[in-house]
């Protein structure tokens, strides 16, 4: 498998600045903190969540409360794939009824993923409203489903892939559009 | 994550990696087990067949728990009220139900062996819930994640399992399990409730009660099976009870806390006494939860996939 860079989307730089703006859009169109609740999507929405926290956190002296969601029970693809995936830990440390939950993930391709994650916050209680926040939005959803949020669209190729770095697993923050040849 | 497995039959020849599989992928769905609903849309096209020749209470309603906790269909089969009082073999009996199209079987049967047998000739997944003396695969991998709970590894830790080995279906697959994850292993019980020869599988015997809770972090306290064995390996159950019952008294005379489990059905005051069973180091209750979260793991990862 080659994998062969195109351009840099961000850097780290650019996504700091990315993740405060977002940070500021959600507090702006929720009108403060009051039953906010973040939900980041396994593996580097985690953590793109938790930035988001740190930073709303900065700004208004709030402490937001933070989950990490595993979408892989409420997948539509494990049974076509030669591969299970790995089903890991989910951890909603609060509860979910009548919060604004932003659900938050690296990357928006086909929305599949986003189905997934709302089916499961739905099993922990029936929350006011769920927003959408996302790094990169690539284009070709397969379902009815857009991203409240978005740190930056990017059109792409089926055959691109946005790959997303983060410090806190990659050693580096850094989003790159690349082609991978297999 | 696929399984080097393709049933659970036993816990012996499984490598240390299906286990770890099994065992990780338990933890993520006990959470399941904690949320509001309980229900997980992840096996919604499976199909399976639970196939009960003996009786049960506690695995039975694990593993129904299981598969509706998993939205899988089900079937269940008790041996009574069955076909087979009209005489029809094991075989017939399961291969007509398959044709019906079942993915999944699990089976508890009195024969050794059956378990195996059946699945040569189905094209089902097959899960070992109990064969006769030999394996019950689940029980020991609900045991292995109750102790990875309590004690965080496995890896050396000394587990000491008391009492009827000869007869223990669970004895057979822990010990499998165990010696795979790197624990070292002690049984203990009278000598006509241990395999002649058992020390080739990689454990320790003793015919000392003391000794083995002088050298365990954990016990594994087995019931004495009243059903299953003759007369004359133990004098009484009372004289049992004074030589391998485990009690407070025996257990306050250590200088260290032990972590205590039991399959079930427990004979309190034979085997363990209520206070031991009931104090703040057992984790029965655990084994029981930690139960259907290893047996939806095993339905996942032996059914989930292509």
């Amino acid at each position: 498998m080659v994998v062969k860079t195109k351009s840099i989307i961000m850097d780290e730089l650019a996504l700091r600045r990315t993740i405060t703006r977002l940070a500021h859009e959600i507090l702006e169109r929720c009108k403060g903190t009051e039953s906010i609740g973040i939900v980041g999507i396994r593996t580097r929405g985690e953590f793109v969540a938790k930035r988001i926290a740190q930073k709303i956190e900065e700004v208004e002296n709030v402490q937001i409360p933070v989950g990490v969601l595993d979408t892989v029970m409420y997948r539509d693809d494990f049974r076509i794939k030669s591969r299970l995936p790995k089903i890991e830990i989910t951890d909603i440390p609060f509860d979910v009824d009548d919060k604004i939950l932003i659900l938050v993930d690296d990357v928006i391709y086909t929305g599949r993923t986003i189905r997934a994650a709302m089916d499961a916050l739905m099993d922990f209680g029936r929350p006011s409203a769920i927003q959408l926040a996302v790094l990169i939005d690539r284009g070709h959803r397969e379902l009815p489903i857009k991203a409240d949020y978005i740190g930056k669209s990017v059109p792409t190729a089926h055959y691109e892939e946005v790959q997303v770095m983060m410090q806190e697993i990659d050693g580096k923050d850094e989003i790159l559009l690349v082609e991978v040849d297999q | 994550m696929n399984l080097s497995i393709k049933h659970l039959l036993g816990l012996e020849g499984v490598p240390r990696d299906d286990i770890n599989a099994i065992l990780d992928t338990a933890f993520s769905f006990r959470e399941v087990l904690e949320r509001p609903i309980k229900k997980v849309p992840t096996l919604r096209s499976i199909t399976v067949l639970n196939l009960f020749f003996e009786n049960s209470t506690r695995t039975r309603i694990s593993f129904e728990l299981a598969e509706k906790r998993l939205s899988a269909d089900m079937v269940n089969f008790s041996a009574s009220g069955s076909s087979l009082a009209k005489g029809e073999t094991l075989r017939d009996t399961v291969q007509n139900i398959y044709a019906m199209k079942v993915d999944v079987v699990v089976m508890r049967h009195p024969v050794p062996g059956s378990v195996k047998l059946l699945s040569q000739f189905v094209d089902a997944v097959v899960i070992n819930a109990g064969d006769g003396t030999h394996e019950h695969p689940t029980q020991a991998l609900l045991d292995m994640m109750s102790i990875k709970e309590k004690c965080g590894s496995l890896e050396d830790l000394n587990v000491a399992i008391i009492g009827d080995i000869r007869h223990s279906r669970v004895a057979l697959s822990n010990i499998y399990g165990l010696r795979t994850m790197g624990a070292n292993v002690l049984l203990c019980g009278p000598p006509t409730f241990i395999p002649y020869g058992v020390e080739s599988l990689g454990v320790k015997v003793t015919y000392d009660l003391d000794e083995a809770l002088d050298f365990a972090d954990v016990i594994n306290v087995l019931r004495i099976q009243k059903e299953r064995q003759g007369k004359g390996l133990i004098p009484s159950l009372r004289e049992y009870r004074n030589v391998y019952g485990v009690t407070q008294q025996r257990l306050s005379k250590l200088k260290k806390t032990i972590t205590i489990m039991h399959p079930g059905p427990i004979n309190r005051g034979v085997e363990i006494d209520s206070d031991v069973a009931d104090s703040e180091h057992s984790i029965i209750l655990h084994q029981v939860l930690n139960g259907v979260a290893v047996r939806m793991s095993i339905l996942f990862l032996l059914a989930g996939g292509k």
